[in-house]
């Protein structure tokens, strides 16, 4: 744990330098550079816009917008553990044959992800704006959220990264959790939809108090519901001192089995 | 003070059966059939009970065979890799040379690379840029710097590398087989640089097969045999040991090579007409010993037994030996020597010795036959035989000509 926590300090220089190569990586070569951020969250919004605001008639005004402020989140998450969790093996010759704190791979998965979600946040408040949607001060709470959800996926990009080293379908076994996750998680409809019996356990998902707290700070502008983003806070810290625990558990054996 | 110290230090890897990983699946169906723990592979003890210690400013070779555990003994001195028991303390800053370049990104310039590799390696930004414009000029990539480094040869690839790593300016430095890659440029540039960093009192550790340079820069010398210490001491003894055993195992093996070859002739490899049949080929040594392999310089003696099946009255014996590539080192018969031979009947033996064999290291084939004056051959064995030639000497070509140098006084 301790060791874990000190590495982050003492390698914030590296984390840095390899979250820049990391962006710099992802938008070079390609024609359209970092539009590319903007484009993939654009198009799956058109689609699910098509699918639930045209076809199913999802009754909730505004639902693009709706749809986007937790879309964003969602794809901030998602990206990063699907990423992280092959980045250890993936960086097979700096864990083999340079003492590296291994550690730093998948935090530059998480921490590159969310300066891309940082990046599409002026695309959500254009679409606020031009749905005369007003921002409310309760916008400046989202430090908060970040903060939370950086702890949250961390915690398990962490694990999971280590994990996959020595049991190499972990990846394809999270990508398949995933697409589950992402049902039962309030991206596509308002948590009203789900019937109020299964409300507590529905919000034993962590990224369900999330999602809503994105939505109500910056869509709906008014305060999150406290409880649940305490709630959230805890689950998000105990996931991070457990992610670390099994990280620091693997963290020897990581060189040999890469 | 002692900078690097190894204390009873093992290492066991474990081996996946079949295949390289598990999977979860593996887990579930194992833990289903086998009381839910992960089945034990087989077990490879890379090192076993190994001590060292180096004193700061020396500078120590490790040298053995591929598969004795060097590179597994300094990646836990670097570690990178944690030992199964013992203890290892480094004393100062370390930095390693065990794979050059192993942090580069394809896409990005050299430069690019030079900052997040300097970095990966413990220098801060202060340092990068105070020592950017040398490693760039210590690579001779100046020209090449803003380039990605995927359009890089090998050797600016490792030249880049080498010049990242000893620009941190370790107090101790672990070399792995750096010197194996690149051109002789590179190589002379890379031991000046360590020349340069043992005159500063650093310490080193360099694993090598290149026993010449191993000579050249250490002061003592670990022999790791099987993943234990066979020797450790002054580097000139222990190379000495080390290289008496090799040629050993080296005489073992190439004696094995040379009976099953005898055993299993290959038909197009010998021809004639049979009259006088040549029944074996040995190599021997000053002492009469049957032998494969030679030190540059020494006697050696061809021995070749024949039979005749009808008599002869002309026969010439001759010798050739070829390169492994074909090249025809030397040849003779005793036609071209003038030496007349009686006719032959029975048996006998023929033997040309070799009063010193000149030839540099390597592996060479020998031809014998037996044939008429006119050409006609009555036996001839293409490739009879494998030998080996060792030589202490670096020199190259085919053979090493007698000479001496004058130099001015």
């Amino acid at each position: 744990m301790i060791t874990s926590l000190d590495a982050l300090v003492h390698h914030r220089t590296l984390i840095m330098t390899l979250v820049l190569r990391e962006l710099r990586a992802r938008y070079r070569g390609s024609f359209l550079g970092f539009l590319w951020s903007f484009l993939n969250p654009l198009l799956l919004m058109v689609v699910y816009v098509l699918v639930f605001s045209v076809y199913l008639r999802v009754p909730e005004a505004n639902y693009a917008v709706f749809l986007f402020a937790g879309l964003l989140p969602w794809l901030w998450f998602s990206s990063s553990l699907g990423h992280a969790t092959g980045v250890i093996v993936g960086g097979g010759a700096l864990v083999k044959r340079v003492l590296f704190p291994a550690e730093v791979l998948p935090l530059v998965s998480v921490l590159s992800n969310m300066i891309n979600f940082l990046l599409s946040l002026p695309l959500l408040f254009l679409f606020l704006v031009l749905f005369g949607i007003p921002l409310t001060p309760w916008a400046a709470s989202l430090p908060l959220l970040l903060t939370l959800q950086f702890l949250l996926t961390a915690g398990l990009a962490l694990p999971l990264a280590a994990l996959n080293v020595h049991l190499r379908d972990v990846e394809q076994i999270l990508g398949n959790l995933l697409v589950l996750w992402f049902f039962l998680s309030p991206v596509l409809y308002p948590v009203s939809a789900v019937p109020a019996p299964f409300r507590p356990l529905y919000f034993l998902n962590p990224l369900a108090g999330l999602i809503q707290s994105y939505r109500d700070i910056l869509f709906y502008g008014r305060p999150p519901e406290w409880p649940q983003l305490a709630f959230v806070a805890i689950v998000a810290i105990g996931t991070l001192w457990a992610g670390l625990k099994v990280f620091d558990r693997l963290r020897d054996t990581l060189a040999e089995e890469v | 003070m002692v900078a690097i110290q190894v204390q009873g230090v093992s290492k066991r890897f474990r081996l996946h059966r079949g295949r390289r990983y598990l999977t979860v699946k593996d887990f579930f169906v194992r833990g289903v059939m086998g009381g839910w723990r992960l089945a034990e592979g087989d077990e490879h003890w890379a090192l076993r009970e190994v001590n060292l210690e180096i004193p700061q400013g020396k500078t120590m070779g490790i040298i053995g065979a591929n598969g004795s555990g060097k590179s597994t003994l300094l990646k836990l001195v670097a570690g990178i890799l944690k030992p199964t028991s013992g203890v290892i303390r480094v004393l100062g800053r370390l930095s390693t040379l065990i794979e050059l370049g192993a942090g580069f990104h394809p896409e990005f310039t050299g430069r690019e690379n030079v900052w997040v590799n300097g970095i990966l390696l413990g220098l801060s930004r202060q340092e990068v840029r105070e020592r950017f414009d040398e490693i760039v000029r210590f690579a001779g990539l100046e020209a090449f710097i803003d380039n990605p480094v995927k359009t890089y040869s090998s050797g600016m690839y490792m030249r880049l590398g080498f010049a990242i790593a000893t620009a941190v300016d370790p107090d101790v430095l672990l070399i792995d087989e750096v010197l194996a890659v690149g051109d002789e440029a590179f190589q002379h540039k890379c031991i000046g640089k360590i020349q340069e960093f043992k005159a500063r009192g650093k310490t080193i550790c360099f694993v090598s097969h290149d026993l010449g340079a191993v000579e050249q820069l250490c002061d003592e010398t670990l022999w790791l045999d099987d993943g234990q210490v066979s020797a450790i001491g002054r580097t000139q003894e222990v190379i000495q040991q080390y290289r008496t055993r090799v040629a050993q195992e080296e005489a073992m093996a190439l004696r094995t090579l040379h009976e099953r070859a005898s055993a299993s002739e290959e038909p197009q490899m010998r021809w004639g007409g049979g009259e006088v049949t040549i029944t074996s080929v040995v190599l021997k040594d000053s002492l009469g010993q049957e032998r494969y392999l030679f030190e540059s310089g020494e006697p050696l003696q061809i021995v070749l037994s024949y039979q005749v099946h009808s008599p002869v009255g002309d026969p010439v014996f001759g010798i050739g030996i070829f390169r492994k590539d074909g090249l025809s080192v030397y040849g003779t018969n005793t036609a071209i020597e003038d030496l007349v031979l009686p006719p032959l009947k029975d048996g006998g033996q023929v033997a040309v010795l070799l009063e010193r064999v000149d030839l540099i290291e390597g592996e060479y084939l020998l031809d014998v036959a037996v044939h008429a004056r006119d050409g006609h051959p009555y036996d001839y064995r293409s490739r009879a035989l494998t030998f080996a030639i060792r030589s202490k000497m670096r020199d190259t070509g085919v053979a090493r000509l007698s000479h001496r140098w004058i130099l001015p006084l």
